[in-house]
Parts: structure tokens; C-alpha cells; sequence
């Protein structure tokens, strides 16, 4: 099973031809992901050809994303656009009636998230990012940036704000596996939450145990805990970043920033522990916690 | 970025919102030229600082003539309120104000869309408005792909509970508020206090807004709005270089990859300091996905010129950055450095090119440099040369 993402999941990128776009792919083909076209409306008719480990793989580029997904049946977007173009690029997935979309670009303006999110969700098309690693489910599917070969197959879901923490999780608990980690993204508006991870874990019977990751800025913690409390019945342990983060600073990601006493660390990890989720003080204290609830 | 008063004022102003003539001054003698050019009458000193709270600290006065307002300013320029030195004041025009109002819209994280604030009650600190009287503060949702068209401006006013002879008026400036927001990518817009004057105008009479920097590339004037005087030397350093740094006061300098990670790293290495007498780090320093060579090298560059700095943890997760370029830049930079670097290093890589990496920091085997294979066992490292 795995959330979100199977080895059965078709893959177009959107900005493919573009040096962000054709690094990427080569790696999500390297790591086994079903990718089946690019969009260039100005190399439409043309294909990308690339070397995966000595074996030639061309891939179709199509004008439009409902010129691809009629031709290819594809079912998940990945979009590696710059910013001044997400907008329209989401806009466009959305009204191919694109189930799945996740974008790794940085950078995005909020407004033009709030907007194409809105749009999103009144048509039904599930959003990852923006600025975000994207997801996978390991020896199935990569859609994203996550280097494949850090981790394996296993029983642990893994939702993170933080592309670097989720590589670090992915690693410490390699001998574990993941069925799914999703790298939701650091924006003040994402497309997916903690909270739909949460449910699709719950619900997802490759999950066993959940591995949540938060940081400073906004509520998605607080929010997330009292979702557990009341519909999670899989063990979570959680770990949150930015204790040491002064007020009023933004921590790289644009969503992470304390404004007066709200968004803490400690409040989010209060929350949590509030909900019956064991925080672990570090990323490698955290992995042992998830390894000791599996055993126990 | 949060805006100055003034700089509010002047977008306000640009986006029709009705404001009071206001002039913004940085020495005395400017201050007293600005209320003579503003009719040499009563006008309003104000402190320009980026916190609440100025008008009880003493940095707001009301004067009655352009001597007093030199007088004014002189006492408020360098004043200090609430750790924000004030470098700059707005010399405004006084209003006759009948009541006040209060009106806000904002990004709503949670809900992930905009949320306008609106009461009758303005001129207090909404937060504890908020708190103590939430049935005094109208709270409307506005649905991003439509914004405050004139319907949504009168539903404001209305849930507020305007009188009907303010409820047209009070909708209008409100209108034009959302097209400061929407026009200039605006994450904040609040104006506390919205007055009305003797003369029965609708004004703002104080203003406060935030940008998204992300929406930087579709407004070249943003630039010029930020407080320049206000960043520490080393952060308008690091910024000049492209790196995402941020100053704090521990002794620990941190250099990692990934927002995430490296917020991490700073309570991690706080966490293993507790046992080292409470060392703390001395920044965030994100080099970001990617990193090359170089970008690890100006990243050293800035945090070996922090003189609070006593130790070094350099921690990679290699994903998209290759831990070669990483081993690289950190060999580069003390060979440029030479005898100037003194502060030792310790340095925690994984991920891509791992083995290579840390072959090549081994090879070059610098008397300075640590390598520690565990997070946890490098923070602890780096917080015991610290304590040194």
C-alpha cells in the first residue's frame, strides 16, 4: 500500500527541460519512478533522452498537462517551476484534472499559494509543497528531490515541515524502512498537512508507526496533536525544530518564524506530549523512540 | 518585512487609503523643518520603531509648534524602546478625532486563507481585546480567489457592528486597505486606530504592514523598504554573499544544510551544551540544497569573523549537496584563511558522496578540523571546544 504514492503511480514534471527539472528526473528515473512525460508548451513533440546507469530512457514532451495525462494516463505532477510560473503551472495540473500535485519550487509568493490551493481543493486535486522535497515510497516511487538510496522499504510513515530532516529521519531508521515519507514543506501554506498524513497513515495497513516532524511558525503541531488525540490509534513520536530560534526571525524556511509568544517549539512539543506523543530531543533520540514503540 | 509607520503611511497613501499628511524626519533640525512645512501647528512626534508599545515608552508626543517638535525629537530620536533603538521619526498633522476603530487582514496560516479583524473599539492592544472582550472583535473569513469586493467590505462592517451612517464609509477605506494587501503581497495589513475625525473623514492614523519577500521578483520598489541600519554587520555580510544566516549570542558557530536540519542542529548543540557549563550556538547558517565549494567557503568566511564564536560544527546531510563539495570547501577556506583561522572545527557529514567526502577532510588532515560520524556526538563536541 503505502499514502499517497505506489509503484503503479504515473509521473509527469512539469519544468523537465528546464537544468532543475532534467537533474531531477534523471534521479526519480534512477530510483525507479514511473516517469512518462514532461511539459514544454515550446517542446511539445519533442523528448528528453537520459542515461540511467548506462541504459538509455527517452521521455516524451507534451504541450500541456491534459495533452499528457490523455497520452500517458498520467496520474501524479511534479513541478519544477520557477516561481513567477508556479502559479499558473498549479493552475493548469488543477484543470487537467490532475489527482496529485507536488511542488518542490521555493519561493512561491503566499498569495499566489492561498489562491492556487483554494482552486485545488474546490476541484479535487491533492497538493504537496510548495517548497517541499517532495514524497516517497521507498523501492516503489520517488516523486521529488529525496535521495532514494539513503533508506529502504519498511513500516514507518514519515511526515516532515523540513526536506533536510526528513533525509536525516529517512537515514537513522534505514534499518526500520518507510512505507511513505512526505515532506510536506516549510511555506506558511502548504498543500498537504501534518493532519492528512496522519489520516492516510492511520488508515494505510503498511503503516505500523508514525514518525511526525514539525518546527516553529503557525499551529500545524498543536493542531496535528489534538488530531491524534482524538483519531490516531498507530504509536507517533514527534520531534520539532527551533527551540533555540529567537522571535521574530525567519529560520530559512519562509513559514518558520515565532511571532511573540506564538508558534514555540516548546508549545508545539507540550501539545504533543499532551496528546500521548513521546518528543525526542534530537533527531537520533527520536529514532530510537519509533524503534522502542515498534518493539514494545 | 514588516514596514515602518511612515512607510505604511506612504503605501497607504499610494493605494488611496485615506492618511494624514506625514513627514518622516532623522534629526532634530529635519523634525522641526517638517512641522514648519506641515502649516507650523499642532503635529504628532512619533517614534519609528518595529514594536508595540512606543506611545507608553514616551515615544509618541503631540507639540504645538516647530520648536517643540525639534525639542520632541531630540528627546526621542536614540531613545530605546524595547531593545529597538529609534533612528527615525514621523512628524504627522493632528486630527480631532471623535472615535476610534480598529482593522486588520491577514494571511490565515490555518485555515490557509485571509482573515479580516474588524471592531468598533480601536486604540487598545487588540491582543488583549482579543482575550478579554472576543464578542467586541468581528472576525470574517475571506476566500483568497475572491478578496473584499464591496459585499465582503459591507459583511465586515456589519459583523462589526458599524452604525449605518459609518457602515458606507468605514467599507470604502476597507476596500481600499485590501488593495494594499492584495496589490502589494501583503501577509499583514492592520490599522489600530481607524478614526473618525470631528470632520466626520474616515483615517488611518496608524499603520502596520508586512511583505512577503517571497513576492520580492513583482515589486522592485520592495527593496529599497528594507531597514538597513537595523541588520548586524555580520548578517548584512552574509546576505551580501546570498547565505541565509542569522546572528544569535552563543559561541558555537553552526553551518548546515536545509532550514530544518540546521534549526536543529542549533537545539542540539544547546542540548549537549547543557553539560558544558550552557553553551549555546552563535547562528543559523543554511547553505542551502546544492551547496558548492564555494558557498561552504563564504559561509566559514562569515562565521570565523564572529568574534563570539569559540568553535565550529559544520553539519551535512548530504541530499542534493554532494559532501565532496562540502570536504572541498572546507579545505579551501583554511587554506585562503592560513594562519588566520584559529578556531577549530568539527564537522559531521552523511548522505551523498559520504566516503569521499570525509576522505578527502582526512587527507587533507588539518590540525583544526574534528570529524565526529554522529550529530549527537559532534554537538557534544563542538560544545566541549567551546567551553574550552
Amino acid at each position: 500500500m503505502a499514502i499517497f504514492l505506489t509503484a503503479q503511480s504515473k509521473v509527469i514534471v512539469q519544468g523537465m527541460t528546464g537544468s532543475e527539472g532534467m537533474k531531477h528526473t534523471a534521479r526519480m528515473l534512477a530510483s525507479g519512478t514511473q516517469i512518462v512525460g514532461g511539459v514544454n508548451p515550446r517542446k511539445a513533440g519533442t523528448s528528453v533522452d537520459f542515461d540511467i546507469d548506462g541504459q538509455a530512457r527517452s521521455i516524451p514532451v507534451f504541450g500541456t498537462v491534459a495533452e499528457a495525462m490523455s497520452a500517458t494516463g498520467a496520474d501524479v505532477s511534479v513541478l519544477f517551476v520557477p516561481p513567477p510560473f508556479t502559479k499558473s503551472a498549479v493552475m493548469e495540473a488543477v484543470d487537467a484534472g490532475m489527482p496529485l500535485a507536488v511542488i518542490i519550487t521555493e519561493g512561491v509568493p503566499v498569495k499566489d499559494t492561498a489562491e492556487f490551493f483554494t482552486y485545488a481543493r474546490s476541484k479535487g486535486t491533492r497538493l504537496i509543497g510548495p517548497n517541499c522535497p517532495g514524497l516517497i515510497t521507498p523501492g516503489q516511487s520517488n516523486v521529488g528531490i529525496t535521495p532514494a538510496t539513503i533508506t529502504g522499504p519498511g513500516k514507518i510513515g514519515l511526515v516532515s515541515k523540513s526536506g533536510t530532516l526528513t533525509y536525516q529521519m529517512l537515514f537513522e531508521l534505514r534499518d526500520v524502512g518507510f512505507s511513505t515519507a512526505v515532506g510536506i514543506g516549510g511555506d506558511p501554506v502548504v498543500g498537504t498537512t501534518h493532519i492528512d498524513c496522519l489520516e492516510a497513515f492511520q488508515n494505510d495497513p503498511d503503516t505500523a508507526g508514525i514518525v511526525m516532524i514539525g518546527e516553529i511558525g503557525g499551529d500545524a503541531e498543536e493542531r496535528a496533536a489534538a488530531y491524534i488525540a482524538s483519531h490516531v490509534t498507530k504509536p507517533v513520536v514527534g520531534y520539532v525544530a527551533g527551540f533555540e530560534a529567537p522571535e521574530g526571525k525567519t529560520m530559512g524556511h519562509a513559514g518558520a518564524i515565532v511571532s511573540g509568544s506564538a508558534g514555540t517549539a516548546q508549545a508545539k512539543k507540550e501539545a504533543l506530549e499532551a496528546a500521548g506523543v513521546k518528543v525526542g530531543k534530537t533527531p537520533s533520540e527520536t529514532a530510537q523512540l519509533m524503534r522502542d514503540v515498534l518493539r514494545s | 518585512m514588516d514596514l515602518f509607520e511612515y512607510q505604511a503611511r506612504d503605501m497607504f497613501e499610494k493605494h488611496g487609503v485615506p492618511v494624514l499628511p506625514g513627514i518622516v524626519a532623522s534629526t532634530p533640525a529635519q523634525a522641526k523643518a517638517a512641522a514648519e512645512s506641515l502649516g507650523g501647528g499642532t503635529v504628532v512626534v512619533k517614534a519609528q520603531v518595529k514594536t508595540g508599545g512606543r506611545g507608553k515608552a514616551g515615544g509618541v508626543k503631540v507639540v504645538h509648534n516647530p520648536a517643540d517638535a525639534e525639542a520632541a525629537a531630540a528627546q526621542i530620536l536614540g531613545m530605546d524602546i524595547k531593545g529597538h533603538t529609534v533612528h527615525k521619526v514621523m512628524i504627522a498633522a493632528g486630527a480631532k478625532i471623535a472615535q476610534e476603530f480598529y482593522f486588520s487582514v491577514l494571511l490565515d496560516r490555518s485555515e490557509r486563507q485571509y482573515l479580516a479583524m474588524c471592531s468598533v473599539e480601536g486604540g487598545v492592544e487588540i491582543e488583549v481585546l482579543a482575550v478579554e472582550r472576543p464578542e467586541a472583535l468581528a472576525k470574517v473569513a475571506i476566500d483568497p480567489l475572491v478578496g473584499v469586493d464591496a459585499a465582503k467590505a459591507a459583511e465586515i462592517v456589519a459583523t462589526a457592528g458599524f452604525p449605518a451612517d459609518l457602515a458606507g464609509p468605514v467599507a470604502d477605506v476597507i476596500e481600499k486597505l485590501w488593495t494594499v494587501y492584495r496589490d502589494e503581497d501583503a501577509t499583514l495589513v492592520e490599522v489600530n486606530p481607524l478614526v473618525l475625525t470631528d470632520s466626520g473623514e474616515i483615517i488611518a492614523l496608524d499603520g502596520k504592514v508586512t511583505l512577503d519577500e517571497n513576492a520580492g521578483f513583482r515589486h522592485d520598489d520592495h527593496e529599497a523598504l528594507e531597514d538597513k541600519d537595523a541588520a548586524d554587520p555580520l548578517e548584512a555580510k552574509a546576505k551580501a554573499l546570498g547565505l541565509n544566516y542569522v546572528k544569535l549570542d552563543g559561541a558555537v558557530g553552526i553551518i548546515g544544510n536545509g532550514a530544518g536540519l540546521v534549526m536543529s542542529t542549533l537545539d542540539v548543540v544547546a542540548y549537549a551544551g547543557e553539560s558544558f557549563g550552557g553553551v549555546k550556538p552563535a547562528n543559523f547558517l543554511d547553505i542551502g540544497g546544492g551547496a558548492s565549494a564555494e558557498v561552504m567557503a563564504n559561509g566559514l568566511d562569515v562565521i570565523l569573523n564572529d568574534s563570539q564564536v569559540r568553535s565550529v560544527f559544520v553539519n551535512v546531510f548530504g541530499g542534493i549537496t554532494s559532501c565532496i563539495e562540502v570536504a572541498n570547501g572546507i579545505v579551501g577556506a583554511l587554506e585562503t584563511l592560513g594562519a588566520a583561522a584559529t578556531k577549530p572545527l568539527v564537522v559531521r557529514l552523511d548522505g551523498n558522496s559520504v566516503e569521499e567526502g570525509r576522505a578527502i577532510l582526512a587527507a587533507a588532515n588539518h590540525p583544526l578540523v574534528t570529524i565526529v560520524e554522529t550529530m549527537d556526538g559532534a554537538a557534544a563536541k563542538a560544545a566541549e571546544l567551546a567551553a574550552a
